[in-house]
């Protein structure tokens, strides 16, 4: 069976054919399997949000191909559209997209487009609304009286709505205070469980990414430089901190126990960084 | 010590709109900041650091209290030019606080406003784009430069003016690491190498931890103030207020949950290790001995 | 896309041309406009269309350029050049069809006057394209500080274009990608009736305009921080200076509008 994502020999290159010829992404491929969550990093100008574009037929590739279930989503017309709504995207500071009169009707701008009969347009709505947990009451008012948190919620909960099976997020967190940041992860979080939707979350902030991804994608000059599991990637911190990332505070505290001679591998969550010490403690202990 | 800012029992609410009730902010809030500091204001959204950095430039007044700039009222109209002079202010959107169409133009507009004679401004300039590793775009147009290059400009063009203090405004919420790390060290050597008071306001952990002295703000109140060591150790109080402490301190507490006995000060990874290496090989010496008594 | 879109394209270079000073340049282009007007004959036009090319020369500016920025007006070309040819009467006829006469004195007229069009949009281009921006609203504002006096806010005004300015690539950024957003939201620009697609503008232009009205707020707020306020009082980094090299110019500009009157008043 195909996967359900497939990315082949992507490239893109803006104003292609004139003096400001550009290339933004170059020879990316990978695949994505249903139900999957994927980390993007990569500073800015790595191609990250190149790529995003792509994959919901924003911007048509230079050469390459996007197929979704097997179908390339530039076949025609009609599944260019469709694709639109099967891949839904969230750009960064989404809030600043908002336009209708209430929050309601800004929700239910994705869905409309859709062709979507009222009742299931005002079923999605709720139901998206609830999922980033914007009470009932706030439907009815104008998303500019919103804080900003709010409207960050209205913005995504606009994208929910359309149901999409690959949901993408660009920087779903940036500028929120930890609390704000736990909050909106979590929702994607819930969103994932409840509609076997496939995830992928561009983010600056490595513990947040590595936390939840099953996989990471590590974007650098426009090419993939890294990709497996959290893991695997965290591996090759020379690396990123040469392509001008971070990696997470634990992954650094564990490489530098490593060098001062503990027995320890790589961690990037709190979860696992105790219990290797735990497990370290006891052996201590033991011995 | 000379004092920089002297916020004294600050009171202040912004208006209602309509029939809506004011938005009160702050109700009697005081605080102290000495010259040549840096300190970092820290809080959640909407927790009033925002409100509070305007005050120290007069672009709000206080509906109570009193707030002082290098023992200027700044609700004095009279002395308000020299408050804008002494406090330099950097915004968050580097896009919404750049001016002109050339980087160098723009570093010239507070001095321009200051009326500084022409070759005056011009050595200023220099400096200032030197000072924050920008001189050789000095040329270039503002919307083609990255996050953390533009928000240099933007703190440039606040050098230049020459000011005492400067109060940065969550300056990196809007930039990736690589650009928020540009900015942290420009930050820090200014308030090293020139002695100039650096008010930071942030809901970064990571960043905070490079003051010298931390203040944390919550609906208006001041929770916590000290160095970043005694603030970061309160982990319960930070959570209860929707912040965090940073990664490595939140380990260490969760690790003394289980029975682990370790200080919460360790504020990066080296200190980090340092601190466990200790604890895991107090742990192997305890045993030892024990092993010798028997 | 949007953001291929030039607006008064400056290329920084070192030339004699780039130095001038922006005043110079301005007044300057002015007499090369009256010039072009009064000139009748080929050989008033030679005299302006050599002048328009050893500036051109002396600047270093890549000619192709200059044929890119006019792509945008091959229509006003075109159009003029049709008028001028069918309705220009003439005894020398060349082609005759139905109700339209092509004579050779319409060919002669359509040439000039597409030609002069083209001479002064080259004209202003080498202008702009030699000036920066903040030189050239520099320029216009000490040129026109003398109407200070009847109270036109020229400081002011200046400013205003400075600003705008400034911030045109970042609201064809923003208007960019407030497209991509809510075309991943399903909304279609491209098909529809002429009503429709101007519906479909609103969830363009209302973020748009938010957005822009928020920056002009911060804006003024980081101005005031700097302690703008206004006009008075106000010194400049980079001052406006007449050197030895803008006389000459004007000498040399003065000499070419002179030729073209010499020739005008000998019916050449």
């Amino acid at each position: 069976m195909a996967p359900f994502l497939e990315v082949k020999n992507l490239t893109h290159k803006y104003s292609a054919g004139t003096p400001f010829e550009h290339t933004a992404l170059c020879d990316v491929s990978f695949t994505l399997e249903r139900g999957e969550f994927i980390g993007v990093i990569g500073h800015t100008g790595s191609g990250k949000s190149t790529l995003m574009q792509h994959l919901n037929g924003l911007l048509k590739p230079t050469s390459g191909s996007i197929a979704l279930d097997g179908t390339d989503i530039w076949q025609d017309k009609k599944t260019t559209r469709q694709t639109r709504f099967r891949v839904g995207l969230v750009f960064q500071y989404p809030e600043y997209q908002l336009f209708e009169e209430t929050v309601y009707k800004d929700i239910a701008f994705g869905p409309k487009n859709m062709g979507l009969d009222a009742a299931e347009i005002d079923r999605r709505v709720k139901e998206s609304a609830a999922a980033v947990g914007l009470s009932q009451e706030l439907l009815t008012v104008s998303p500019f009286d919103l804080s900003g948190g709010q409207k960050r919620r209205v913005a995504i909960a606009g994208v929910l709505a359309m149901e999409p099976e690959l949901l993408i997020l660009d920087e779903p967190t940036a500028g929120l205070d930890p609390a704000g940041r736990e909050e909106i992860l979590s929702y994607i979080d819930s969103y994932r469980k409840a509609k076997q939707a496939t995830i992928m979350m561009v983010s600056h902030s490595m513990g947040d990414v590595a936390r939840m991804a099953d996989r990471l994608i590590v974007m650098n000059k426009g090419r993939i430089a890294l990709m497996g599991a959290p893991g695997e990637v965290f591996c090759h911190a020379r690396e990123l901190v040469d392509m001008g990332l971070d990696i997470p505070a634990l992954t650094r505290l564990f490489l530098q126990l490593k060098e001062l001679g503990l027995d320890v591998e790589p961690v990037y969550t709190q979860e696992q960084a105790v219990k290797a010490l735990l497990a370290l403690r006891g052996g201590n202990a033991n011995a | 010590m000379e004092k920089a800012i002297s916020v004294e029992h600050l009171a202040y609410a912004y208006p209602g709109v309509e029939d809506t009730p004011d938005i009160v902010v702050f109700e009697d809030l005081s605080l102290q900041i000495e010259q040549g500091s840096f300190v970092a204001v820290l809080g959640g959204n909407g927790c009033g650091k925002s409100t509070l950095a305007k005050h120290f430039n007069s672009i709000l007044l206080p509906c109570g209290g009193k707030v002082y700039v290098y023992g200027m009222d700044t609700s004095d109209e009279e002395k308000l030019m020299q408050v804008r002079r002494c406090t330099g202010m950097v915004f968050q959107n580097p896009d919404n606080q750049i001016v002109a169409n050339v980087v160098e133009e723009d570093v010239a507009f507070g001095p321009e406003n200051l009326g500084i004679a022409s070759p005056e401004i011009r050595n200023r300039v220099d400096r200032a784009l030197k000072q924050v590793g920008m001189y050789e775009y000095r040329e270039h147009a503002p919307h083609l430069l990255s996050g953390g290059q533009k928000q240099r400009v933007a703190i440039a063009g606040v050098i230049a003016m020459e000011p005492k203090c400067i109060v940065l405004d969550e300056p990196t919420a809007m930039l990736d690491p690589r650009g928020r790390k540009e900015v942290m060290q420009t930050v820090t050597k200014l308030n090293a190498e020139k002695g100039i008071t650096v008010v930071l306001i942030t809901h970064h952990m990571e960043e905070a931890a490079q003051a010298q002295r931390v203040v944390v703000l919550h609906q208006g109140k001041i929770e916590a103030d000290g160095t970043p060591q005694e603030v970061f150790s309160q982990v319960e109080l930070l959570h209860k207020i929707g912040l965090a402490a940073p990664d490595t301190v939140e380990l260490c507490w969760e690790l003394n949950k289980h029975g682990f006995n370790l200080p919460l000060s360790a504020l990066d990874p080296d200190d980090c290790a340092q601190i466990l290496l200790r604890f895991l090989e107090g742990l192997t010496r305890r045993e030892e001995e024990n092993w010798h008594l028997f | 896309m949007l953001k291929d879109v030039t607006l008064g394209q400056f290329f920084p270079g070192k030339s004699l041309i780039h130095r001038l000073d922006p005043r110079t340049k301005l007044l300057i282009l002015i007499g090369y406009i009256v010039a072009l007007f009064l000139a009748v004959s080929w050989l008033s036009y030679g005299v302006v269309f050599v002048f328009l090319v050893s500036c051109i020369a002396i600047s270093r500016i890549p000619v192709k350029s200059f044929f890119r920025g006019m792509k945008p007006l091959i229509f006003i070309l075109v159009f003029t050049g049709i008028l001028n040819i069918f309705f220009t009467q003439g005894e020398t006829v060349l082609v005759q069809f139905w109700k339209i006469t092509v004579t050779l004195e319409g060919l002669i007229r359509a040439f000039f006057m597409v030609f002069r069009i083209m001479l002064l949009i080259t004209g202003t281009f080498l202008l702009t394209y030699t000036t920066s921006p903040i030189a050239l609203t520099d320029g216009l504002e000490s040129l026109l500080s003398p109407l200070k006096k009847i109270k036109l806010p020229v400081h002011e005004l200046s400013m205003m274009m400075c600003i705008a300015l400034r911030f045109i690539p970042t609201l064809i950024e923003e208007t960019d990608k407030i497209m991509s957003a809510q075309k991943a939201r399903g909304a279609d620009f491209e098909s529809g009736k002429l009503m429709q697609r101007v519906k479909a503008l609103v969830p363009i232009l209302v973020p748009l305009f938010i957005s822009a009205f928020r920056r002009a707020d911060e804006l003024a707020t980081a101005m005031e921080c700097r302690c703008y306020h206004g006009g008075d009082g106000r010194t400049k980094m980079k001052l406006l200076r007449m050197r030895s090299f803008d006389y000459y110019s004007f000498l040399v500009s003065a000499a070419m509008i002179a030729g073209v009157c010499v020739l005008r008043h000998f019916g050449l």
